[in-house]
């Protein structure tokens, strides 16, 4: 907070975006390879994600410097803002892409395959959820709700609750709530993963229950599969802002960075809520 | 919210060390810069799609197989589709944006300055990813842009890569809309209300909504279209429970919009140029902003339409029948203001104004062609012919199009401080006016008499009205290079555009000297 800011900071011209870019490119060229068992492929993708890495951390260490050097006024800061949210906006409408090929899947398609001329090509199916469809071998078990995935509900309910306590403990200047509600929402953050992840050992060594197995096993693993990439994402964001809270970065008054971070983690929340009734329970 | 008339722009430390060269380029924060850069890479792209859209219509020229072979021209519909709008038109659009916003609302520069260069880096690396798709094993992809399954499942390679293509352009996009969006919402010199904000700048935020709405749409889509073909899921296979159809669903609610992202800046540009030119305010602004809000609200509930013929309820063709009807009531407010714009103005004809005034008359008859498309029984005949070819070729190439050469006609002079040379432009208005009708319009006979689309070779029929559509492609690609001279012409010198070279001009971006300082307005400007 050295100098009053003077007006809406402009940056100067910068080489991460173009770092992002070749990043970019290397990671679709790569994966297009390796998706292909071609040579390079593995290669490119590693080149691409440390790129990658390396932008963010130029980026995001850079644009926390100007923060830090008191270089962004309000109207900066309200920019942000906006940013994010909207940024959340194009993320729940990229769920709102597989929560409608879920419902598509479950209330057109798949009991339209039992009825009418379907019945020619497949004699026997009868429709119902959950189902890999009438031309597949797979058997699978479904993945039930009051097992694992409620444990995992309360988990993330109450990361969603300790971050609200850091940021009170933020706001009233308790420098030890702050920390302690961050850590305590990395832990349950990192809880979560781990289930999620013997969810699906469990799901793809016992139950049958794999990306392959139709459209159940297809919206299943797109939803929480994105979902946990989501969380995995919030909680390296967390991971972040807990350690520049612990070096004094946020003030009450000041603290955009957290605020952001505890949207997403909200945003992500709610998604899983939704996850739970409609992939889980229903 | 608007800025505190106290502030002033934060400038760098070291201002006035700027990179030079092509260092400048890669790494400037400046949205004047990068609007060129937008309009350059657009530029490009226009000059490969059209090569694409010439070796077609040799092709058509006459039945049988001249110059490509048929998997060879399914590629090229493909791919031109595809540069034509993620290429073309968008990135155009962006350009001006990136130019036009910040001067138009008095603000220093772009919300995000360095997230915008990265939106347009962004570009010409898919741009190589899908371009370069074309020399993979089997050829670029070949099923349409649409890309639906499950032709596009059982593609090679390229497809693959197209799809990791579509999803870089859609980062760019997405990142693109956020920084124009929070841009007006919080760049705005004091005193610019909502209802006072430039008709460009209002279409703009309307468009950056549903990109942002629309684009993770696409990318999930063409996620599980990813999923299908590699990693065994059953999206959009009835073997698994999925459905093809899915797809077209999914694509559509993206797509609909999309045609949406395309028209919109076009209108704002037209309700910037005709006031000027008929030196009367713009006739409704109020309603032209209702009308923008009602268009893009209703787009998300028409995506039915396109595909009436693959099966569904009547009540869900009748629902989108009606839906896709509704639309001609807004838009038709629009043609309505600006011929009511022009009424009684002065009117002179300038290059700009008559692109702008071309733009009414035949983005009328896309849409009107738009409203026949819309009637189920009509469109059960129509789907996939050249009806439907020329139906979005006259509201893309005499909608889209026309309206950006009417913004670069309109905007030249302020971007390289020189006066556009109004007698190549009047060449280049009516060779192309006159010819793009030549090339078109014959393809509603075409489609009406049941020549169906995506065929490199017709019954002998269909002659005729092709040999005619060709020799106006021709003419119509030929004449784009007068642009391409009056473009050069104008950056290289002419005569000085002065701070506003158009006496019925009105706007915050006529106060600032042609071309604008670096910064735009480094104090924001008072508004009385």
């Amino acid at each position: 907070m050295s100098l009053p800011p003077k007006g809406y900071y402009l940056p100067a011209p910068s080489h991460w975006p173009i770092v992002g870019s070749i990043a970019l490119f290397l990671l679709a060229l790569g994966a297009t390879l390796a998706i292909h068992n071609l040579a390079g492929g593995g290669f490119l993708l590693g080149a691409g994600a440390a790129t990658l890495a390396a932008m963010l951390f130029g980026w995001f260490g850079k644009v926390i410097g100007e923060s830090v050097g008191g270089l962004h006024d309000a109207q900066v800061e309200a920019s942000f803002r906006w940013g994010m949210a909207w940024f959340i906006f194009s993320e729940v409408m990229f769920f709102a892409a597989f929560f409608g090929a879920l419902f598509y899947g479950r209330v057109v398609a798949v009991p339209d395959l039992a009825l009418g001329d379907s019945r020619l090509l497949w004699p026997g199916y009868a429709g119902g959820w959950p189902s890999a469809g009438p031309g597949l071998k797979a058997v699978f078990t479904p993945m039930a709700a009051w097992g694992l995935p409620a444990v995992n509900t309360l988990v993330l309910l109450s990361s969603g609750a300790t971050v609200t306590w850091a940021h009170w403990g933020l706001k009233l200047g308790r420098p030890w709530q702050l920390e302690l509600g961050l850590t305590l929402t990395v832990l349950l953050g990192m809880s979560f993963i781990a289930l999620q992840a013997s969810e699906y050992a469990e799901a793809y060594h016992h139950m049958g229950l794999t990306l392959g197995a139709g459209i159940y096993g297809a919206t299943f693993f797109m939803l929480t599969g994105f979902h946990g990439l989501h969380v995995t994402l919030g909680t390296l964001m967390l991971i972040t802002i807990l350690g520049r809270a612990r070096v004094g970065h946020f003030t009450p008054e000041r603290h955009f960075a957290f605020e952001a971070v505890s949207w997403y983690w909200h945003f992500v929340d709610v998604v899983w809520l939704l996850l739970f009734v409609f992939v889980y329970w229903l | 919210m608007a800025i505190d008339g106290s502030s002033a722009i934060l400038e760098p430390a070291h201002h006035g060390a700027l990179p030079g060269g092509t260092w400048r380029w890669l790494t400037t924060t400046n949205h004047k810069d990068i609007g060129t850069l937008y309009l350059c890479f657009a530029a490009v792209m226009f000059l490969t799609g059209g090569l694409m859209a010439m070796t077609i219509r040799a092709e058509l020229f006459q039945p049988g197989l001249q110059f490509v072979q048929p998997e060879l021209f399914n590629q090229l519909t493909t791919l031109h589709g595809l540069i034509m709008i993620f290429g073309v038109i968008m990135p155009t659009f962006t350009g001006f944006a990136n130019w036009q916003i910040p001067l138009m609302i008095g603000a220093p520069d772009m919300a995000f300055p360095r997230m915008n260069n990265w939106s347009f880096w962004l570009l010409p690396v898919a741009a190589a990813l899908l371009i370069g798709s074309m020399f993979l094993p089997g050829g670029a992809v070949a099923g349409g842009w649409t890309l639906y399954p499950p032709l596009s499942i059982q593609g090679g390679i390229s497809y693959d890569m197209t799809i990791f293509a579509l999803h870089i352009m859609g980062a760019s996009s997405i990142m693109g809309a956020i920084n124009i969006i929070t841009t007006i919402l919080n760049m705005r010199a004091p005193g610019m209300t909502p209802m006072r904000m430039p008709m460009f700048v209002w279409t703009w935020l309307i468009t950056a909504f549903l990109l942002i709405a629309v684009m993770p749409v696409l990318a999930g889509t063409i996620t599980m279209l990813l999923t299908d073909r590699n990693f065994g899921t059953h999206f959009f296979s009835a073997a698994g429970g999925g459905d093809p159809v899915m797809f077209q669903h999914l694509f559509w609610f993206f797509g609909h919009p999309e045609v949406y992202i395309l028209i919109l800046p076009a209108f704002g540009i037209v309700s910037t140029v005709i006031p000027t030119f008929a030196r009367k305010p713009l006739f409704g602004y109020r309603s032209m902003v209702y009308a923008t809000a009602s268009i893009a609200i209703l787009s998300f509930i028409v995506w039915g339409h396109h595909m009436f013929t693959v099966g569904m309820p009547v009540a869900a063709q009748l629902f989108f029948m009606y839906a896709t009807m509704l639309i001609a009531v807004p838009t038709g407010v629009k043609v309505f203001n600006w011929v009511a714009t022009m009424w009684r103005g002065s009117l002179t004809f300038e290059t700009a104004m008559l692109f702008a005034v071309a733009f009414v008359c035949l983005f009328t008859i896309g849409g009107f062609s738009g409203l026949v498309l819309a009637m189920v029984p009509v469109d059960t005949q129509l789907q996939d012919t050249y009806y439907v070819v020329a139906h979005f070729h006259y509201v893309l190439v005499t909608g889209a199009l026309f309206a950006i050469y009417a913004g670069l006609y309109y905007w030249l002079p302020k971007w390289t401080g020189h006066r556009v040379d109004e007698n190549w432009g009047r060449w280049h208005f009516w060779l192309s006016a006159v010819s793009v009708n030549v090339l078109f319009f014959p393809m509603h006979f075409l489609g009406l008499a049941g020549m169906p689309r995506r065929i490199p070779d017709y019954a002998l029929q269909f002659a005729d009205f092709n040999r005619i559509a060709s020799i106006g492609g021709f003419v119509f690609g030929a004449s784009q290079i007068l642009l391409l001279i009056v473009i050069v012409k104008c950056v290289r010198g002419g005569e000085p555009a002065g701070n506003c070279p158009y006496e019925g001009a009105v706007g915050l971006e006529w106060t600032l000297s042609s071309p604008p300082p670096y910064h735009s307005f480094a104090t924001p400007p008072e508004l009385e």
